[in-house]
């Protein structure tokens, strides 16, 4: 019995923290238009500055500062907002695919840098070793866990809430605009650079936020953790969710996550032996396959974006009356 | 004299890799009228929209806005000296109501700020409580009231084009840009729309429109400037234009005949 729970625990707190990264997904891309094809950066940076601050120094390695985890974690997510702040400055530019592309670069990049950079990195074996938030007090094993998920679906619920906040304002209103038409938002007096370099900040620093929560998580992480896969589980989540939607955002990243782990169990439970070695590019394929699945039958994924009347809209069916609007200022 | 230009712009010219496609345009548009532009396909006109607009920077001369050096500023800085525009093709925000749509347009909302809209909602939303109220006038005023919660993406493209207009009221600009307001839009639309835009400028508001359709140009415009090839071509009232040889040759000429 208390081996379920755990389980269901750990597997709450992973598709949790995955749902931490599709919601800032979701602000780049479902609400601002950006197509950010190097999540795994953003949430590798909140993992590696996390784990630099707050981790055991190694010999012939910087950085290892045993912060606390108030600290350290904190500091990891600022650090995936000052990588989203080069990285937008030098690409935002770019529309699209392109961006995509030069965001999926650096990830690569990034993922070479962890794998390569021994001195500050540990390399490919990783950095081991986190003093977990209140571990020490609360000791056992079973426990900790259930304390761990109920931090993160703390952050989880206040990043939703943030999020929604932000949706429902005029600055959620101003990035679709953006989105929809920047000619036409320029038009109107918007800003356009400025403003989606602040939402792509702003939701990288979100997936910097669960790879801090990851790499504490599991305190260690090792390049392993930064492989493309994760940039496109999490799009599946957001495309399967509902690109635009946050629920849709949660939804999909619990979805996506079970499907991912069932089907890995399936694979190693019942595929025969000479499939099982292949077992990691199956579910590789899976994605792929739900992904493109996804959008030729339902785009707009399970719930979709929904055209509301904005903000304070208890009051939207209020008439003024006909005629009072009052045009023109010229002198 | 200066100040009694809307619009002047001063041998204004944009070259596309050779080709001149304004080439030395010093134009005036009167503050309180409603002027045309017209003249056959490829004459320059969207180009010299997009550059008196910002979209497009000139390569050579000046552009004045009420009297205003305002050269090579970007459109969302023109927007806030007052210069509004609508599109030849409408782009109104498909995926947002039509009455966010309006309600996006003003610019320096306080809501617009991402710490404001986080932690400040008390005050944005008195805010959005008198943008809403205007809102709602305006489409009333373009008779787009009904449409309110529709997706802006839904609408006909004669209502797109009343939409656009009303986004730009928004901004209570002086002058508005118009960019073939008639083309593609049924006639009863197309009244609506002729209406609305005499009572803005009786309000004060400048007009300048290009348009095709000569009919609505003889009408309401007046002044009528003609571009072909890049230059102006005639300037004169829409009486004079239709007598004007030169204008009959170069573009009227199989419509009036």
């Amino acid at each position: 019995m208390i081996g379920l729970v755990s389980y269901l625990a750990f597997f709450a707190t992973m598709a949790s923290i995955l749902a931490i990264a599709t919601l800032g997904l979701n602000l780049q891309w479902g609400n601002t238009g950006l197509f950010n094809g190097g999540v795994v950066a953003f949430f590798g940076a909140g993992a590696y500055g996390t784990m630099l601050l707050g981790g055991h120094p190694e010999t012939g390695q910087f950085g290892g500062f045993q912060l606390p985890f108030v600290i350290a974690f904190p500091g990891g997510v600022l650090f995936a907002g000052l990588i989203a702040w080069i990285v937008g400055v030098l690409t935002l530019r770019l529309r699209h695919d392109y961006l995509a592309i030069a965001t999926f670069g650096v990830a690569v990049a990034f993922e070479a840098v962890t794998r390569n950079a021994e001195w500050l990195t540990g390399g490919a074996k990783g950095m081991r070793g986190f003093p977990r938030p209140l571990e020490a007090a609360i000791g056992d094993n079973f426990l900790y866990g259930l304390f761990f998920l109920g931090l993160v679906l703390t952050i989880l619920v206040a990043v939703y809430v943030g999020l929604e906040r932000l949706a429902h304002s005029p600055y959620g209103r101003v990035l679709r605009a953006i989105r929809e038409d920047e000619v036409a938002a320029r038009s109107l007096g918007k800003s356009p650079a400025r403003l989606r370099l602040e939402a792509f900040i702003a939701g990288s620093m979100i997936m910097g936020i669960a790879g801090g929560l990851y790499t504490a998580f599991y305190a260690f992480v090792s390049p392993q953790d930064l492989a493309p896969i994760l940039t496109f589980q999490v799009w599946a989540m957001l495309i399967v969710g509902g690109a635009g939607n946050n629920r849709g955002a949660v939804l999909g990243a619990f979805l996506i996550w079970a499907a991912w782990t069932l089907s890995g169990f399936a694979l190693s439970r019942f595929a025969p032996a000479a499939l099982q070695l292949h077992a990691g590019s199956i579910q590789y394929i899976l994605i792929g396959l739900v992904i493109v699945g996804m959008l030729l039958w339902r785009p707009q994924g399970l719930l979709p974006e929904r055209i509301r009347p904005t903000l304070t809209g208890k009051g939207a069916a209020r008439t003024s009356a006909p005629g009072e609007f009052q045009g023109g200022q010229n002198p | 004299m200066e100040t009694e230009s809307a619009i002047q712009t001063e041998s204004i010219a944009r070259e596309f890799g050779g080709f001149r496609a304004v080439d030395g345009v010093s134009i005036s548009v009167r503050k309180g009228s409603i002027t045309g532009l017209i003249g056959p396909n490829g004459a320059g006109k969207t180009t010299l929209f997009n550059m008196i607009a910002g979209a497009l920077s000139p390569t050579a001369g000046r552009f004045r806005l009420n009297g205003e050096d305002v050269t090579g500023l970007s459109p969302e800085a023109l927007y806030a000296k007052g210069l509004a525009r609508t599109f030849q093709i409408p782009r109104p925000f498909k995926r947002m109501s039509v009455l966010e749509n309006v309600m996006v347009a003003p610019r320096e909302q306080a809501g617009e700020n991402l710490f404001a809209a986080l932690f400040g909602r008390r005050r944005i939303a008195g805010e959005e409580e008198r943008l809403r109220e205007r809102a709602l006038g305006i489409l009333d005023f373009m008779t787009l009231r009904p449409l309110a919660d529709q997706p802006a993406g839904k609408i006909s493209g004669g209502q797109a084009k009343l939409l656009e207009l009303a986004r730009a009221l928004m901004g209570e600009p002086s002058v508005i840009l118009l960019d073939e307001p008639a083309a593609g839009v049924n006639p009863s639309l197309t009244n609506i729309l002729v209406e609305r835009i005499e009572e803005l400028n009786r309000r004060g508001i400048t007009f300048f429109i290009i348009e095709h359709d000569m009919d609505f140009v003889m009408r309401h415009c007046e002044p009528v400037i003609a571009l072909a090839e890049g230059r102006v071509i005639f300037e004169g009232t829409a009486e004079q234009a239709r007598a004007n040889p030169l204008l009959l040759d170069a573009y009227l000429g199989t419509v009036a005949a």
